[in-house]
């Protein structure tokens, strides 16, 4: 048999959606290795329903497991137990921190080969093939596994959606041995959201900023021309500016943010790294603003503006404000 | 307290990255550097020394890589790590994620830390993931990602942003961290420092001295398995402007942004 183990993330009675991409995923490929996919839940008091819904994805049985939320390495142990007593060839895990954390983890407990950063993966003579994008996305290297059990981790969005409309899961109990260090790792407050409750997910226009503005009072270029564009368009930021404090959680984009496509993705002093692209390269317009002719961004921007934003924003603003009337 | 610190020799920044088709490895030839995801993990050992909760009996930094990679191990000692140790060998080269986390864990052991700090990347695997690896090798608990990290008696207060906005999280020592770039403003490294980087004990050892099993290890050996490279789907590349006459660029923009009824 050749089933695979699909890691599912839950945060408040809701699961994470790159999760359900790669339950999805899972089966699909399951399915063409003949074989099942399974989930596995770890949490404190996991709804039996929210387990069970999962079948919904494609997911014929799913695992859950009583422990602590928001670390990986007790997910590690529950996975690695779950592997143990189970026919499972593969691990699958959807974009996101704590996916590569227990991914990692578990290749190291399992002495299993890992790819991470996965945007696709096929079924060929019985294995799975993990497309991984390398050196910047310049190339892609295919990657297949030697080792008993092969772990997949995508990269966030990779894995899409899709409802099978299979109806519950069948959900079993896991019942696992925390190892020793696992339980040296205590979560003190978890997902505390730092800065304004701006909402930006509705805007047609994002204007977004990254460290380029060279400090927080610089977002009031972005404000500013968002304010020219009208009620549609907001701010947003990358993970750099918001770490220091610059601007809200709410408004970041990107592997630990919100993922976005609007009309207008208008991205100044922001270099364009992997784990912002993902949150934002199905934007239907993307503009950038960026002092270094080399930055990556350029490499997935519609419109590329090398310069100075200091200089480009406040006259863009002007003209926008001109153009509207 | 006792902290290593591993670092890497990369690429310079300014070096275009290629792929050696045949062998599906990095083209690792040109200038090479420091990772510099990694002077902030040095940098973090440098300010929980200077911080005085706890006294840092010593910093070491340690690596796997050819042996160029002695560069890197100087410019961490200048930037201030005590003493160095390099893992060199054939046996090891071309190891995937896995094999190196496991051949940097059995070099770790050998060290006893209360700490071991990671950057949060390499600039050239971009695996993110050597640090959890480790930890898991060396049965200590790990976070990655970190960007502000507080020292308690026998513990330290860390946060880090994962899905769902800010955590924070007690970790007990020992422990394996990676910080993220955010933690710190790393210092550069005076004159004196960088001459007398070279005069810190530096220690050279192979696969046998820290009990690492070959089996386990390099390019033949580790558990993905590279089997080929193609291009990505080709874009139609954007248009570029560069910015010389502002009120001229800024006309250029509002007319694409018209022409795309974005205004
Ligand atoms: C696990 C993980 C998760 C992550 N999650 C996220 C995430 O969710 N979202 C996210 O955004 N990042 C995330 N990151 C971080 C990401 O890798 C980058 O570090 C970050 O996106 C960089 O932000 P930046 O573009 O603002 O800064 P930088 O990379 O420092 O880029 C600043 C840019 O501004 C340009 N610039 C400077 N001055 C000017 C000027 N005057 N005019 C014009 N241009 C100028 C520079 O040329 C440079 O290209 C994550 C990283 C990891 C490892
Ligand atoms: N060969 C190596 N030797 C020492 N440290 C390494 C090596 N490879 C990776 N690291 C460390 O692991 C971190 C994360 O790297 P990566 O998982 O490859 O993105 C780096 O910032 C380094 O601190």
């Amino acid at each position: 048999m050749t089933n695979i183990l699909v890691y599912a993330l839950h945060y408040e009675g809701a699961i994470n959606k790159n999760s359900l991409g790669a339950v999805s995923e899972g089966a699909k490929l399951a399915a063409e290795l003949g074989g099942e996919a399974h989930a596995i839940l770890v949490g404190e008091g996991v709804p039996q329903d929210l387990a069970a819904s999962l079948g919904n994805y494609g997911a014929s049985k799913v695992l859950v497991a009583e422990g602590p939320e928001g670390l990986a390495q007790p997910v590690v142990d529950a996975m690695g137990a779950a592997i143990s007593g189970g026919d499972y060839k593969y691990a699958l895990f959807g974009g996101g921190l704590l996916g590569f954390e227990i991914g990692a983890g578990l290749a190291a407990r399992l002495g299993a080969g890992v790819a991470m950063e996965v945007t696709a993966v096929r079924a060929e003579g019985g294995e799975l093939i993990a497309e991984r994008p390398i050196l910047g996305d310049s190339a892609i290297s295919e990657i297949s596994y030697r080792s008993e059990v092969g772990i997949v981790i995508g990269r966030l969005n990779a894995f899409e959606i899709k409802e099978t409309g299979a109806g519950a899961a069948a959900v079993e109990q896991l019942s696992f041995e925390l190892s020793p260090h696992a339980s040296q790792a205590k979560m003190i407050t978890r997902g505390e959201q730092r800065g304004a409750d701006v909402d930006i997910e509705g805007a047609d226009i994002l204007v977004a900023g990254g460290r380029g503005l060279g400090k927080a009072e610089g977002f009031q270029l972005c404000e500013e021309l968002a304010g020219a564009f009208g009620n549609n368009a907001a701010v947003a930021a990358t993970r750099a500016v918001v770490d220091a404090g610059w601007y809200p959680y709410a408004a970041q984009i990107g592997q630990t943010g919100k993922t976005v496509s609007p009309k207008l993705y208008l991205a100044a002093g922001i270099s364009g790294a992997i784990q912002h692209k993902v949150g934002m390269q199905s934007s239907e317009n993307i503009v950038a603003i960026n002092k270094d002719s080399n930055a990556p961004i350029f490499e997935f921007s519609d419109l590329g503006i090398v310069g100075d934003l200091n200089k480009i924003l406040p006259k863009l603003t002007e003209a926008v404000k001109a153009k509207k009337g | 307290m006792k902290i290593c610190v591993l670092v890497k020799e990369v690429p310079d920044a300014a070096v275009e990255k290629r792929l050696n088709n045949s062998t599906g490895r990095m083209d690792r030839s040109g200038e090479k550097n420091l990772n510099p995801y990694d002077t902030h993990a040095i940098e973090a050992a440098m300010q929980i020394r200077e911080g005085g909760v706890a006294p840092v009996e010593e910093i070491v930094a340690v690596t796997m890589g050819p042996e160029s990679a002695v560069r890197a191990l100087h410019k961490a000692v200048s930037l201030g790590a005590d003493r160095s140790v390099h893992l060199s060998d054939e046996a090891v080269a071309g190891s995937d994620v896995a094999a190196t986390g496991y051949a940097l864990a059995q070099t770790l052991r050998r060290e006893s830390p209360d700490l071991v700090l990671l950057g949060q990347q390499s600039d050239d695997g971009e695996c993110y993931t050597i640090g959890a690896v480790v930890a898991e090798h060396l049965g200590m608990p790990s976070l990655t990602q970190v960007i502000k990290m507080d020292v308690e008696t026998g513990a330290l207060r860390c946060e880090r942003q994962a899905e769902y906005g800010y955590d924070t999280v007690q970790v007990s020592l020992p422990a394996v961290i990676s910080v993220g770039d955010a933690i710190n403003e790393p210092r550069y490294p005076s004159l004196k420092a960088i001459m007398g980087a070279k005069k810190k004990p530096l220690e050279t050892v192979g696969a046998a001295d820290v009990e690492i099993d070959t089996s386990k290890v390099g390019g033949e050996n580790s558990a993905a398995r590279w089997i080929a490279a193609k291009a990505p789907p080709a874009k139609a590349a954007g248009e570029i402007i560069e910015d010389e006459d502002t009120a001229e660029t800024v006309e250029k923009i509002v007319a694409w942004l018209d022409e795309r009824k974005l205004i």
